[in-house]
This record gives C-alpha cells, structure tokens and sequence, in this order.
C-alpha cells in the first residue's frame, strides 16, 4: 500500500541546508499498525507529512496504492486526502475561533452529505477520541492542550480514511487518556484501517505491531513483533 | 450543497473574526460615504448657482455704475453714481431688439410690520421689471405705471420677506410695513421662484421706483438698470449698441474711462460656473484623498490577515478541500463584505448629503458616477486584495501554507 523509495527531503534556509531525511526506503502494508520512533529533530515529522501527501521529498519516490503520489495534480492530491488520509498533526492546526464541531466537520465541506450526517459523525468521532459532550460547542481557544489533541484526533477519523497518520497524538495526554485514545487506534486496526503514529514513548509504541526508528533521517531499525 | 457550503462558511467566517471583518467594512464605509458626500456637494452647489443665475431672468443684460477714475484714483466699481431713469428711457427709445428696461434702486433696509422686523433688499423699479427679470404675481398686483408716476406708497413682498414679517402662507394684502418711517400698503405678493443666496428674489420687497428715490435713497440715481434684449441671438449685438450709446450720453471718448459696466448673463453663468466647477474640483481631491486612505485601509487589514489567513488555507488543504472551493470561499467573502460596506456607505454618503442640505442649507446632487466610483474602487481593492494572497496561498504546497509567517 505504502511504498518509499529513497525518500530524501532537504530544507533550504539561506545558506543553511537541513538533511531531514536521507534516503529512507521502507513498505507499510494494507492494515498494519506501525510506531515510529527516534529522538527530538530525527526527521519523524517531516516523513509523516511527505506520507501524508503534505509536502513533496526532494528525491526518491513515494507510490500510495501503486499511483506515484509526486506525478498527482493539485486535484487528485485534495481528493486523495480527503478521501485515504486522516492527520494528526504535532501542532494540532485548529480553526481559530471556531467550534469544536465545526473544526472536527472540516474534511467533510463539499461532499456529498448533509448537515445532521456530517454532525453526527463528529460526534460520533469526538466520543470515540474522548471528548466529553459538554465541549462540543466550545471554540477551539477554549480548550486545553489535551482536548485539543482530542478534537485532532477526531477531525482525522472524520472521512473514515483507510490510513490514519498521526504525529504524537499522546503527547499532551495524561496515562489514562492516552490509553483511551491507543484502544481507540487498535480497534480502527482490527477493523482493518492502516495506522501510522509517532511516539517517544516506549509503552505506546507497544500498541503497534511494527517499530521503526530513524535517526538523523535514517532508519536505524525496523522491527515486527 | 457545494454552493450552501460556500456561503455557510463564508457567513461563518466573517462572524467568527468580528473585528476582523468590522474594520474591513469601515474601511470601504468611510471611503464611500465621504466620496459620495463631497462630490454630492459639489455637484449641488454647482447645479444651484446655475439654477439661480437662469432664474433671474431671461436675455438680460445688466447695467451698472462703474468706477469712477477721474485722477488715476479707482473708487471701485459700483460706487459711482452715473446712472439715472433718463438713462434707461433713452435706452428703451433709441435702441432696437429691446423687449423691456427695469432701472431699479436697491438696497437693504430695517423694516417692521405689526411687531415683527427684518432687514431685507427693497428694490425700487418699474412694472416693466416682471417682464425682465422673471418675477411672477402670486396675488395681488405688481406696481402700476401710475403708482411710479405718482411715488405711491405701495409695496409687493416677496414670499420670503411676507413669510418673515407675516408668517409662513398668511395673505397680507391690504395691510402696511414700514419702512425708513414711511408705511407702506401691501398690494401684492410675487410668486416664489426658489435660488438662494445673494440677492435671492424671493427675499426682497417691491416698492415704485420714485417711490424709493423720494423716500429712501433720497437721490435721482439708479443703482442698476436691467434690459431683456428680444432674441437670444443678438445679445451681444444689444450689449454693443448700449455700450456705445451710453458713451455717447454720458460724453465719454476713451473706453479706458466709462463710468457704468456691462454684464450679460451668459457672462454671469460663465464665471460662476467655473468658480463652481473649481470647488467641486477640490471638494472631489478631498473625497479622493478619503478614497485612498479608506482603500489603504483595506488593503492594511486584508494584509495584515494574510499570514493567519495563509494557514487557514494550508489547513483547509490539507483535509483535502480542493483549491477551487477555497478560492470560491475567499471570493465570496471579499465580495460579501464589500458589498456590505458598499451599501452601508451609500447610504450613510446619501444620509450625510440630505443632512448637509437640510442643516447647512446646501442643496445636494447624489451622482450616480460618483456612487459607481467609489463602490468600484473599494470594491476592486477589497476583492483585489482579499483575494490574491489567497490565491498565492492556495498554490502553496499544504505544509508550506502551514508554516507560514
Ligand atoms: N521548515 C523547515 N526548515 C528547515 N529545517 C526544518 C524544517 N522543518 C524541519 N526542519 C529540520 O528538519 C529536521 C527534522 O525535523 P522533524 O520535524 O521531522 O523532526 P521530528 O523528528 O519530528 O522531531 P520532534 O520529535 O521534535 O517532533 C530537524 O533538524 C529540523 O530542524
Ligand atoms: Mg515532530
């Protein structure tokens, strides 16, 4: 499902060139549940938002379902996120001053579904990040760090996607929550969804089936339980 | 359902960033209304000074006193005494394409009726005066031949003045004002005839010529003598004739020494009209300055929003909303708050121009050009710049919208 080939991504600032990646090859099947893990500026995120169609590597080659996702137009790349990718993203990226609903309904604008369906499947979404119901209505600059993960997280299973990719999505969460919302994961994986997380911590990278670590943009190792 | 979106969201962001889109509007409110209102009155002033110029008559050729020069020393013009009735009975007899000649007296006076005053011009003329300068009877008469050749004490009131003295549509014939301790007996009431300002028609009283001279002034002299030439065409023709002949009466040989001048109306309108014409000028540099800053602050408020606003758009990408849909949310959003400050403007710039005439007594021309530039100005600046750094945005890669400052 998941094919990287050589995947390098250089950020140029100036005169300063990062290496974030360098050369990263691996395959991720249909339905597997995978950690990625490695130290603070290993180049994590930035792999997670080439596989999430969010930014293009500057080498190598990335195919999602056998299509070569840097030869996609601006259109299909919309279409293939909304309709294949759910994000987590490390910095969250609400809507200001909007509504939790409004923020978790975002992906579903301009398709095909009414009002009350696309409100029910927020809620339903929020209930299954953990959210309690008596913040649905609140705007996003009045929730905390944790119900802000939440609402993340819901936002990403809006579309029922059939890969989530998220970025630390434990990392403002408290033991209990945390587990909560890994259940959640495990059971999208039994009902055959493909999950891609990034951790630091070891006991939540324990969740998933497959380790991958990087180090300094490079895969250090890659273990299957 | 891609439409409803469209306008949910947009409906949605514009409430949701209240300030955000409040300054916008006042921005574009400002810029509107201030064009609109300056040029409405620019554009009135003009049209009234025009209106009031066609109203004091038709064909009119204007005779005054002119400076008197006798040893290199200008007195000014007016402030001479050189014209008389035998003056104008010459002209009346010995020059042709005349219709009719008013030499009159005027000057302003204190006046009192029962208990009430004002101070107010008191022209002293002839019947023929209806004929030259437009004026209408309303009720009662105008002075007669007789009443001149007699010096009766007879006044007709312009409505105005009748309004002034009497009250607003009170019928005051029959009853006296006086004047200089002279009564005088009300005969007649003329016709309104609107204008404004210096020497307006409506405002004056009517009194027999000898009548002011005896009375009044206390001399033989004429401050102005009025001709309505019978065509429009000759004019000028008239104009020449009365100048020459004049010389001829009053003995004069060097044209640098007349002692009257000569204006015609076309004259009249000519200069007023530019002076107009410069005031509307400067009044629309104003409205255009108000143009500029109110377009700035558009263009400073879409601005400073663009780097919230660019990820806003990474974000929407990067859910999958396709870039065409973003666009049309954008567009919808400049044009909605456009369009209401649009509105909001030409109406608080119409509501400003009626104020302006009712309180300042300025009449006001609400000019469609002028709506139509003013909203399309803001209007493009508001889209323009609402809309291109969204377009930038949208282009950008998602992640790179996202990290945007
Ligand atoms: N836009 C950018 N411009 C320049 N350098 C960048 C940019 N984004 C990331 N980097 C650099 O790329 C490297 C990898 O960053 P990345 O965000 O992928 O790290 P990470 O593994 O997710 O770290 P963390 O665990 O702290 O989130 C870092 O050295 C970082 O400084
Ligand atoms: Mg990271």
């Amino acid at each position: 499902m998941i094919e990287c080939k050589n995947l390098t991504k250089v950020y140029e600032n100036g005169d300063v060139d990062t290496t974030a990646l360098k050369a990263v090859s691996f395959h991720i099947e249909k339905g597997e549940f995978v950690a990625i893990i490695g130290p603070s500026g290993s180049g994590k995120s930035t792999l997670m938002h080439i596989l999430g169609a969010l930014e293009v590597p500057t080498s190598g080659t990335y195919f999602l379902d056998g299509k070569e996702v840097s030869q996609l137009n601006d259109d299909e790349l919309s279409s293939l996120r909304q309709q294949k990718i759910g994000f987590v993203f490390q910095a969250f990226n609400l809507l200001p001053r909007t509504t939790v609903l409004r923020n978790v309904m975002l992906p579903l604008l301009y398709t095909d579904t009414t009002k009350s369906e696309r409100e029910e499947r927020a809620k339903q979404c929020l209930k299954y990040a953990g959210l309690e119901e008596s913040k649905y209505y609140n705007l996003s600059n009045q929730l905390s760090g944790g119900q802000i993960q939440r609402v993340a997280i819901a936002r990403a299973l809006i579309n029922n996607p059939a890969i989530i990719l998220a970025d630390e999505p434990t990392g403002n969460l408290d033991t209990k929550t945390s587990h909560i919302v890994m259940q959640a994961f495990q059971e999208l994986h039994r009902k055959g969804h493909t999950i891609i997380l990034i951790t630091h911590e070891p006991e939540i990278a324990d969740f998933a089936e497959r380790i991958i670590s990087l180090r300094d943009g490079m895969i250090e190792s890659d273990k299957k339980k | 359902m891609i439409a409803i979106d469209i306008l949910q969201e947009t409906f949605w962001s514009l409430s949701a960033n209240k300030v955000r889109s409040g300054l916008t509007i006042l921005g574009i409110v400002i810029g509107i209304a201030s064009v609109i209102t300056m040029v409405s009155i620019g554009q009135g002033a003009q049209s009234s000074i025009a209106s009031s110029i066609q109203s004091i008559g038709s064909n009119l050729i204007i005779v005054s006193p002119g400076a008197q020069r006798g040893n290199n020393v200008s007195a000014g013009r007016g402030s001479s005494q050189t014209l008389t009735v035998a003056d104008a009975d010459a002209i009346k007899t010995e020059i042709q394409g005349i219709k009719a000649v008013a030499p009159e007296v005027s000057r302003r006076y204190q006046m009192t009726a029962k208990g009430t005053n004002t101070n107010t011009q008191v022209v002293g003329t002839v019947p023929d005066y209806l004929t030259v300068r437009n004026v209408a009877v309303d009720s009662g008469t105008f002075i007669t031949d007789n009443q001149v050749k007699t010096s009766s004490k007879v006044v007709v009131l312009g409505p105005t003045a009748r309004d002034d003295l009497f009250g607003v549509g009170t019928n005051p014939i029959g009853q006296t004002i006086r004047i200089k301790n002279v009564d005088f007996e009300i005969i007649g009431v003329t016709l309104a005839k609107g204008g404004s300002g210096f020497s307006n028609p409506d405002d004056s009283v009517y009194v027999p010529l000898t009548s002011a001279q005896h009375f009044l002034s206390g001399d033989t002299f004429v401050s102005s003598i009025s001709i309505a030439a019978s065509d429009s065409n000759t004019i000028a023709s008239v104009q020449q004739e009365v100048s020459d002949f004049l010389m001829k009466r009053h003995n004069i040989f060097d044209p640098q020494l007349v002692d009257f001048s000569l204006m015609n109306q076309a004259d009249i309108i000519a200069t007023a009209s530019s002076v107009t014409g410069t005031f509307t000028i400067l009044l629309a540099s104003i409205a255009g300055i108000s143009l500029l800053v109110g377009g700035i602050g558009i263009m400073n408020m879409m601005l400073t929003t663009v780097t919230e606003r660019t990820r806003e758009i990474g974000l929407r990408k990067s859910v999958g909303i396709r870039k065409e849909y973003i666009l049309w949310q954008f567009l919808s959003e400049a044009v909605a708050l456009t369009f209401f400050g649009g509105i909001t403007g030409v109406l608080l710039g119409w509501i400003a121009s009626l104020l302006v005439s009712r309180f300042a007594g300025l009449s006001t021309v609400v000019a469609p050009s002028s709506v139509m530039l003013a909203f399309g100005v803001s209007a493009g600046v508001g889209i323009i710049f609402g809309f291109y750094p969204a377009r930038r945005a949208a282009n950008l890669i998602p992640m790179e919208a996202l990290r945007y400052e």
